[in-house]
């Protein structure tokens, strides 16, 4: 058996391959940010708590502070930055879902998700999945408008208007 | 044209890509790291620190300890940047390892061996005041303090504020009723989703440059000038986009570190992070408080007197907690008018983790006091709360406890906030139902109000620099922490400019060499300062532009306007020269030139405040006075003591909306921040003293689907020196909340709940007439 | 962040699984096996996990088994919460998991990592409990089956080497009427002030029990407060609260004397739920 605790890594990350050197014991998200320089997810908490770090790993939202790097080989990581124009980026922007941003990234990778995952996303649905973020700036209730506009969007297949609006 | 609308924040693309940087994530080749090694002693000596071991460990460039160091503080300065003699809180810096990744610092870390000697420690407020109650600050009469801070040297108060207004006697003797009410709640914490972060690294030419995750990059400047003697022109503050700070990145803490650690490695470039934990107990949290409200008034509910004791639970170090002691003191009634008023607010030391501004800056906590004292008031008067409120509503005319004469434009319309809620609310419908055996659903209000107690020289600055095609940037010194202050100040430079808000584009980033000075991005003076000063800016521009086309068309600059990207004749706008064909001056068709680059340049200073008189409190303290009145619905279950909060209200006067979508967000994100305070957040200790719950693992903010639905109006009452008449709105929408909920609980529960965190557990105890705090 | 090294091995059968665990204990190496991982990085940050080798169960086949059809049904030990959730072959235990961390944590969470985690909520292990599942467990001695019952005191009692493979529940355990409740100490996300799982069998209430001591129980003197249909309603409940086992947890989330409050109304809402005349 092999005693060295680095290894290089073949990582799928936003539809490119990354590769990598880093220890063993290395989680996702300090991968993502400090060897790949993708910072968008962000770190929050590194316990599994604040949902900031959330990533999707073969489509299935992940908090990334509590995943292995070395546990994501051969899966399809999807970050913020892999994330363009999609409906939930643009609802975010009309709704005012966010002020910081800091937490947006991780509510919109757990979002895009839930929309890919259950289109007829009801309540409970959108509720048991959003508990797992926390947001400091905004109510919720902003959040909450901007998932029910990108589950509709997604729904009426509506592709959401490209040009940057700034006025509502 | 741009005030007024809903106009999307000029960084929200960036927000929603992953694009936006916070301070952690310049990441460079090369930078050390440092990890701070904390005290797990609340009170304690510091016998001996051992640090061979871990300065032998790999990867370590140094280990820093407290000896040597000037005390610190920006009132008082009572705090070494890391701990020397005695450790006063669970969770104080004891030592910083610096090293070259995160991962070997924490491994160094802990190889350090630390000898303490356990002192006594200290509770609270009214455990620190005790006779013979442990001293933390034993030279409390040698810390060198500003003018306006008055420690009583012996005790553990840092600071007192006396509030004399009128005579307390004449006015409870012309009472028909004295009630009293005593409510208490222990610190807790900001919880900004980014943990605070500092990175510092010294040039070769001696420049110091600093990057922070701060709301007072400027004040870092000059701390670093007054506390270590480093020529201030030489201190670059760098401030990207803050996530989230709620007061809790004012104080400057990490940065203090970082810039020691980068001296103790030779100027290498040093990043000290904060982990959660670290974020949560030894970086400033939410002050605690103890208060007792003694409120006289007549048979039909008119207040004549209001005594009132705050003690403030400023924790082990003064800093900024006493600006939060005074700032209560100085609204102490609430929206009230109240002939005669006494109050005294302590801050008080204790060994817990110090304390500093959380959002309302000392103002949920004081209406949390009073507004439960008026609703125990009128229970005793059997008088309906909102009449209450109403009948003694502040008007212009009326004094303030520190004894300004309130105006018409210096105060906001506190009777139309309370019968603008009242129809909100459907107040008079019910106040408490039951629904069924025990379902019970009931309502409880509060009104609110607040000025910005702040240093009275602030200041603000703004530039606009013109682009060649015509378009305008905005430099100011104002932080991007989540309030679109800096797209407001964008709506407010396009207005004047008569422009659109498109072709106005910010500088997020703060940068102390090339932004003009905005003194701390706090208490909601943002808009008010920074908008004063991009108003002025942008009368330099027109200023300028005008005199450019003057020459051009030749006519006189009086007879020009500037709008629409032109500057025109007012009588004849046929007659007209584009912007961007001036902008940068403009050039003859001989090739003579004339101008150059428009450079707007406009600052703003906050006038005639006045400190407070130390016997009496009289002063201006602030500007303006804010007020709202906020109420929450809740559903409570008197079988198991559970309770969902169905609604929540708040009107604020905002003076002027100038964003709309954007003030309902501070509002609501403010409402959410208050209610998640007041009915579920806060620091638990063991008996000496140590945070137990500094995780959110165990501290849990309000998540999604436990908020109530948010209704939220704006009345509007221009401050007349104000941009466009707004006020500052970033705050009020917490000012209520705590309030509110325990006065709507109390009512469905049956019994004065005048403790926080409002959890099921408290209200059973209650019921069952226990004290709370068993653990 | 793990502030240590580690190696990390991902065994492709239980065989190789017990096979590197031997060798790198024989090293010094004080491996863990690992599920989701979710403990063992959030406890290592806080110095309370060390190890120098994790052994990654979720390539074993037989850990990943979910066989909803059979009797008994067969449940993978590295199953994600969430696919429990999802497919839903037991509706008891669907009901403990989703209340278990948050959605994002339970993508990860495994059942396995759940029964066997420092974290001494355990909630999954009470819907086991009550419903007398079958654990089966491989280790350096081979693989053996048991009755959870017999091997859940306090938390698996497992040999080092040993790991659970998987879970098997018997058909007719699934289908019995059941209750489950957790509540915290405020709001919808938390560890538990008290979780009660409980169900039915030929008119036997079982129940098991999360929060109120520092480890999950299930007592056969509670029980028979419980069943003692001589009694009143209150008076079962009463002394089946006397008679939890002790200590009553006293801490951050509540203190004693509320989780026993909350375990009553739990208890008596259980009974009600389950046919009992209250
Ligand atoms: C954010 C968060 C919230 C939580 N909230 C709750 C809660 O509300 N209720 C609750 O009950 N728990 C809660 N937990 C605890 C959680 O369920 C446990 O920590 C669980 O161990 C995590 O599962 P895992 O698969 O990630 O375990 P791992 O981290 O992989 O392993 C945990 C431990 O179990 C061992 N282990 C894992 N799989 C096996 C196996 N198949 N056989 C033998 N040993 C094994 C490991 O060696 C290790 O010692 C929470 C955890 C987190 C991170
Ligand atoms: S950083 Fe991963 S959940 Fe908070
Ligand atoms: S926008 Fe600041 S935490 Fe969500």
């Amino acid at each position: 058996m092999e005693e060295t605790t680095k290894c290089e890594l073949v990582l799928h990350i936003n539809g490119e391959q990354r590769t990598v050197i880093t220890r063993q014991a290395e989680t996702l998200l300090f991968v993502l940010r400090d060897e790949l320089g993708l910072t968008g997810t962000k770190p929050g908490c590194l316990n599994g708590d604040c949902g900031a770090c959330t990533v999707l790993v073969n489509g299935t939202p992940i908090k990334s502070c509590m995943m292995l790097a070395i546990e994501t080989v051969g899966k399809e990581i999807t970050t913020i930055e892999g994330l363009r124009d999609t409906p939930i980026q643009h609802a975010f922007v009309r709704h005012f879902a966010f002020q910081c941003g800091y937490c947006t990234p991780g509510f919109i990778m757990n979002i895009h998700a839930l929309i890919e995952q259950h289109p007829n996303a009801d309540q409970s649905t959108i509720q048991e999945w959003l508990q797992s973020n926390i947001c400091r700036c905004t109510s919720y209730q902003e959040i909450e408008a901007a998932v029910k506009e990108a589950l509709q969007a997604k729904k009426t297949d509506i592709q959401p208007s490209h040009n940057r609006i700034s006025r509502v | 044209m741009a005030v007024g609308k809903s106009i999307i924040r000029k960084e929200a693309w960036d927000k929603v890509t992953g694009r936006a940087k916070y301070t952690n994530d310049f990441k460079e080749q090369g930078m050390l790291h440092a990890k701070l090694v904390t005290s797990p002693y609340a009170h304690a000596r510091i016998i001996s620190i051992e640090t061979h071991e871990a300065l032998a460990a790999p990867g370590v460039r140094a280990v820093l300890t407290g000896k040597g160091l000037p005390l610190t503080g920006e009132d008082m300065r009572d705090r070494p940047p890391i701990a020397a003699d005695k450790v006063r809180y669970y969770g104080e810096v004891v030592a910083v390892v610096v090293a070259d990744t995160l991962v070997q610092a924490e491994q160094a870390a802990r190889l350090i061996r630390i000898v303490y000697e356990p002192l006594p420690a200290v509770g609270s407020p009214r455990e620190a005041l005790k006779e013979g109650a442990p001293l933390l600050h034993e030279e409390l009469d040698r810390y060198e303090r500003n003018k306006t801070t008055y420690p009583e040297p012996g005790t553990n108060i840092a600071h007192r504020t006396k509030i004399r207004k009128g005579d307390i006697k004449q006015g409870f003797a012309e009472s028909d009723v004295i009630i009293e009410t005593s409510v208490s709640f222990a610190p807790s914490d900001h919880v900004a989703m980014e943990t605070r972060c500092a990175t510092a690294e010294i040039w070769p030419d001696g420049s110091i440059h600093i990057s922070a995750s701060s709301q007072s990059p400027f004040m870092i400047k000059r701390l670093i000038h007054t506390y270590f003697g480093e020529e201030a022109g030489k201190i670059v503050v760098h401030t990207p986009l803050v996530g989230g700070a709620y007061g809790g990145k004012a104080p400057v803490q990490l940065e203090l570190l970082a810039y020691l650690a980068t001296k103790a490695v030779g100027g290498r470039k040093v990043s000290v992070w904060n982990n959660r934990e670290c974020d949560m107990v030894t970086s400033p949290v939410h002050i605690g408080l103890e208060a007792t409200v003694k409120i006289g008034a007549t048979k039909d509910g008119v207040f004549k007197a209001m005594e009132i004791v705050f003690l403030f639970d400023g924790g082990a170090y003064s800093d900024k907690a006493i600006d939060v002691s005074r700032a209560a003191a100085v609204d102490c009634t609430g929206p009230y008018h109240v002939e005669h008023v006494w109050c005294d607010s302590l801050c008080v030391y204790t060994n817990r983790p110090y304390a500093t501004p959380f959002r309302s800056f000392g103002h949920c906590e004081q209406s949390f006091a009073v507004e439960r004292a008026i609703d125990e008031l009128a229970k005793v008067l059997q008088l309906d709360p909102w009449d209450v409120r109403r009948k003694n509503a502040i008007r212009p005319g009326h004094t303030t406890p520190t004894q300004v004469r309130l105006t018409k434009s210096n105060v906001g319309d506190m009777p139309a906030c309370l019968d603008r809620l009242r129809e909100l609310m459907r107040w008079d419908e019910w106040q408490r139902i039951e629904l069924d055996a025990y379902t019970v659903r009931a309502k409880g209000i509060s009104g609110g109000w607040k000025t910005s107690t702040i240093d009275t020289d602030s200041s603000s600055g703004v530039i606009l620099t013109f682009n060649s095609d015509g378009s305008v940037n905005v430099i100011s010194g104002v932080v991007e922490i989540g309030t679109g202050t800096k797209t407001v100040l964008a709506q407010i430079v396009a207005e004047r400019l008569k422009m659109n808000v498109d072709d106005v584009h910010v500088k997020m980033d703060i940068d102390t060499q090339t932004t003009p000075e905005h003194w701390k991005t706090v208490a909601s003076r943002g808009t008010f300062m920074a908008g004063r000063a991009a108003l002025a800016a942008a009368n330099d521009a027109i200023r300028q532009l005008k005199e450019i086309a003057a020459c051009v068309l030749r006519v006189t600059p009086d007879d020009l306007e500037v709008g629409f990207g032109r500057v025109f004749l007012r009588d004849d706008p046929a007659i007209f020269i584009p912007v961007k064909d001036i902008a940068y001056g403009y050039k003859f068709p001989n090739g003579n030139a004339i101008g150059g680059q428009v450079i707007g340049r406009g600052h703003y200073i906050l006038r005639r405040l006045t400190p407070l008189d130390p016997e009496t409190g009289a002063g201006k303290p602030g500007p303006e006075w804010g007020v709202c009145a906020e109420g929450v619905e809740v559903e409570f279950n008197r079988r198991d003591y559970t309770y969902r909060i169905v609604k929540a209200y708040a009107v604020i006067d905002a003076g002027k909306v100038l964003n709309p979508k954007a003030a309902l967000g501070q509002a609501m994100g403010a409402m959410s921040m208050g209610l998640s305070f007041a009915s579920r957040e806060g620091f638990l200790f063991d008996e000496a003293q140590r945070v137990l719950n500094p995780q959110l693992r165990t501290y849990r903010p309000i998540h999604f689907g436990e908020h109530p639905t948010y209704i939220v109006e704006f009345i509007e009452t221009p401050q007349i020196d104000a941009p466009y008449g707004a006020r500052g709105i970033g705050e009020h929408g917490l000012l209520g909340m705590p309030a509110a909920l325990a006065n709507a609980l109390s009512l469905a529960a049956g019994v004065p709940l005048n403790e926080l965190p409002l959890v099921p557990e408290l209200i059973w105890r209650k019921q069952k007439g226990d004290s709370y705090g068993s653990l | 962040m793990v502030p240590f090294e580690f190696a990390y091995y991902r065994p492709q059968s239980i065989a190789e699984a017990v096979a590197m665990f031997i060798e790198l204990e024989q090293k010094g190496k004080r491996p863990l096996y690992y599920g989701g991982g979710t403990e063992i990085i959030t406890l290592s940050r806080l110095g309370l996990v060390s190890t120098a080798a994790v052994i990654d169960m979720k390539a074993i086949p037989e850990c990943r088994v979910l066989d909803a059809d059979s009797d008994p049904l067969v449940l993978g030990a590295a199953l994600s919460l969430t696919e429990l959730v999802e497919a839903n072959p037991f509706p008891l235990l669907t009901k403990a998991a989703k209340e278990v961390a948050d959605r994002t944590a339970r993508n990860q969470i495994t059942l396995g990592g759940n029964l066997c985690g420092q974290i001494f909520y355990r909630e999954t292990a009470l819907a086991l409990l009550v419903a007398e599942a079958d654990i089966v467990i491989a280790g350096p001695n081979g693989v053996r089956q048991s009755r959870i019952n017999d091997l859940f005191h306090q938390h698996l009692q497992l040999s080092r080497g040993e790991f659970v493979v998987q879970i098997k529940v018997r058909r007719f355990a699934v289908e019995l009427p059941h209750f489950h409740h957790k509540r915290r100490k405020q709001g919808e996300i938390g560890y538990p002030l008290v979780t009660i799982a409980a169900l039915k069998k030929d008119e036997t209430i079982h129940a098991a029990f999360s929060g109120v001591c520092p480890f999950p129980f299930r007592s056969a003197k509670v029980e028979a407060h419980l069943n003692d249909r001589r009694r009143p309603a209150t008076e079962r409940i009463q002394a089946a609260v006397n008679a939890f086992p002790r200590p009553i947890l006293h801490d951050i989330e509540g203190s004693a004397d509320y989780r026993l409050f909350v375990a009553a109304q739990l208890l008596e809402d259980a009974l009600r739920e389950l046919g009992e005349t209250i």
